[in-house]
């Protein structure tokens, strides 16, 4: 198994009582609340923690983009990407991803990553994503429109990356007469694609496709939601007439490890606590703008009560229901050992840092988790493949 | 009570419309606002005297949207196509809020098949003193209590929503976004084409109207060359539901005084 460093890159320092005020960390929550002076040691800060993860031996350091919240400090992703091509030395970097949808020229973004690229000597991943629901209030992009321009900025993108240009693309929401891209992407056929999601089907099927076979990663799910992706993504992928592999699957969750399982329980329970009931905290409203989802899947966020987030999340009911791996180096280890196993994933997203967790219990918790946990999955991927899933 | 309304469909501008439909005598079209189609309390009132038809806009119910129509200009051209196909002339033409915004632009492309144009608390112009609240970031109860001024009617009215069907409920919201996401509510061109509206106008607007403020009545009063203005006092957004006993009247006087009085 694979493991790569995911940083969100939030605004650590936020005055968590904001929710007496405020009902959103996002797009509304006034930015008063963001010091500058902070900013900048936190910029210096997290970088800092995914150049140790390269220097620790991670497969991968991963970065993403969010608008508008104190969640993630990272609009323009490809800026901290660029800055770590730079500094980093043998790491992947992977961008998880750039939001499709919201940008008016998709090529600027094929032209970015062939960049990076070049910057990072062929270690880019690229991630293509259409946004959370909020994007669409920060952006002004219409969400009727998301789907359609995702696939369509998509759809250019690759082509940019690999067709001899100039060619003419004219789509429904993109015209372009004259796409030739300079400078073209180091790697062949281009730079890998990664799609995170929350799991829709309609995202796992489209991953999976024969004509795709684009690594899919599970974020911020119970293990049992991502076992029943990973599960369809093989279905797809045994359907379209091949045998998918644990490498284009990925699992991002938030990860602890400390002395001893109470020491790791006590030290991150404020933090995770505080993600996903401050910084992941925004109304339904905002979650789901009209025509962002289907129908469909839109009646099944409101039939499901998870996605409502109705309840308070503890660390204690986080960690029952696989959304978190915290505990000694033994636990966690074998936690995700038998994750692993269980479902089938090549590919470990380790959230390392999250919400409030200050520098110190960060880099304790990156150094702990590369000595005792990383050697240990990469040892098991070659002593036990991964078992495919039973077909449907 | 009015006459009977019965539910049609329209074939036009490759889709369906669903239409409600009831009364004799001149034509009273009527459209709707955001939250979707209605049979409400001024068109039954309507009816009476007039032969109101209530379409509803393409995307919204159970309707379907084609892929290219993207705007509220595309939907203008639909209703003017739904004119000629039933050929109807001497047009009172009626919008409230979202279909008051599509009413004035279907009067500046064209007024040829109208005898005058009523716009209740129109949408489509945003006023510098007043930018409208973003109506997509409201909660379903805030929704509701926006709309009127009697916070009792806003229960009653959102008791009713909550009975509707889920996905018609959903539609209306997609349907709605599709045309007005961005720029939110209103077309910055509008304005400007507005001296076009060559037919008697009147502006009803309630004065604390919560959805689209009493204060954007200036453009639409200054640039439309016969345009009247009925300010309602203690009147909220819902005109056609909660003022529907005061503003039937004052419609009907302004037909009969349009009638025939095209410049």
């Amino acid at each position: 198994m694979k493991t790569f460093f995911f940083h969100l890159m939030p605004y650590a320092d936020l005055d968590l009582s904001y929710t007496d005020r405020h009902n959103s960390a996002w797009v509304t929550l006034p930015n008063s609340y963001f010091d500058p002076a902070v900013g900048e040691k936190l910029y210096a800060r997290y970088i800092g923690e995914l150049e140790l993860a390269d220097r620790l031996g991670f497969d991968g350091i991963c970065v993403n983009e969010h608008h508008q919240t104190a969640y993630g400090l990272m609009p323009a992703p490809n800026l901290i990407a660029a800055a770590l091509a730079r500094s980093t030395q043998q790491a992947k970097i992977a961008i998880l991803g750039r939001a499709l949808p919201l940008v008016s020229n998709p090529v600027a973004v094929a032209e970015e990553f062939a960049m990076l690229d070049h910057l990072s000597g062929g270690r880019i991943i690229t991630g293509f994503v259409r946004g959370i629901g909020t994007e669409y209030f920060a952006s002004g992009v219409n969400p009727t429109h998301s789907h359609g321009r995702y696939y369509e900025a998509h759809e250019l993108i690759l082509r940019a990356w690999t067709e001899v240009g100039p060619f003419r693309y004219h789509g429904r929401h993109y015209q372009f007469d004259y796409v030739n891209l300079w400078p073209r992407p180091l790697q062949r056929p281009h730079p890998p694609v990664w799609i995170p999601s929350q799991g829709s089907s309609e995202t796992v099927e489209w991953c999976a496709s024969a004509k795709r076979k684009y690594t899919y990663l599970q974020t911020f799910s119970p293990v049992k939601s991502a076992k029943k992706a990973f599960d369809l993504y093989r279905q797809v992928a045994e359907r379209d007439g091949y045998e998918s592999t644990p490498s284009q699957l990925g699992w991002a969750i938030p990860t602890y490890v400390a002395e001893s399982d109470e020491i790791a329980r006590r030290e991150i329970k404020p933090h995770i606590e505080a993600f996903f009931n401050k910084f992941l905290h925004y109304p339904l409203e905002m979650r789901m703008p009209p025509g962002y989802s289907s129908i469909a899947s839109t009646k099944s966020l409101i039939e499901s009560k998870f996605a409502f987030r109705m309840m308070e999340m503890t660390a204690e009911n986080l960690i029952e229901l696989g959304m978190v791996v915290a505990g000694s180096a033994a636990t966690v280890r074998e936690r995700l050992a038998a994750y692993a196993r269980d479902l089938g994933v090549g590919n470990l997203i380790a959230m390392l840092q999250i919400a409030t967790l200050p520098a110190d219990l960060t880099e304790k918790n990156l150094r702990l988790f590369a000595r005792d946990v990383m050697p240990h999955l990469r040892e098991q991927e070659a002593q036990q493949p991964m078992p495919m899933a039973a077909t449907a | 009570m009015g006459r009977p309304m019965r539910q049609t469909e329209i074939e036009v501008a490759g889709t369906t419309l669903a239409c409600r439909e009831a009364g004799a005598g001149a034509t009273v079209l009527f459209l709707h606002d955001a939250a979707g189609a209605s049979w409400d309390p001024l068109l039954d009132a309507l009816s009476i005297r007039y032969r109101v038809l209530a379409p509803e806009h393409p995307g919204f119910g159970r309707g379907k949207i084609p892929d290219w129509m993207l705007s509220v200009g595309d939907v203008a051209f639909c209703y003017l196509d739904l004119l000629h196909a039933l050929d109807l002339r001497d047009v009172h033409l009626v919008g409230h809020g979202l279909g008051g915004w599509i009413a004035a632009e279907i009067a500046i492309r064209s007024s040829t098949r109208l005898a005058s144009l009523a716009l209740l608390a129109p949408a489509g112009v945003e006023s510098l003193e007043a930018p409208f609240d973003d109506i997509f970031a409201w909660t379903a109860e805030e929704f509701a209590r926006r709309q009127f001024h009697n916070p009792e009617l806003a229960r009653d009215w959102q008791r009713a929503q909550a009975e509707l069907d889920i996905d018609v409920v959903l539609q209306n919201r997609t349907a709605l976004a599709r045309l007005a996401w961005n720029p939110r509510m209103h077309n910055p061109q509008l304005a400007y084409w507005l001296h076009r509206i060559d037919v008697p106008t009147l502006l009803v607007w309630g004065e604390e109207d919560r959805v689209v403020p009493f204060a954007c009545h200036t453009p639409f009063k200054r640039a439309i060359p016969r345009a009247e203005l009925v300010a309602l006092p203690q009147s909220g957004h819902a005109l056609p539901i909660e003022r529907a006993r005061e503003i039937a009247p004052r419609l009907e006087a302004f037909f009969q005084g349009a009638k025939g009085s095209k410049g």
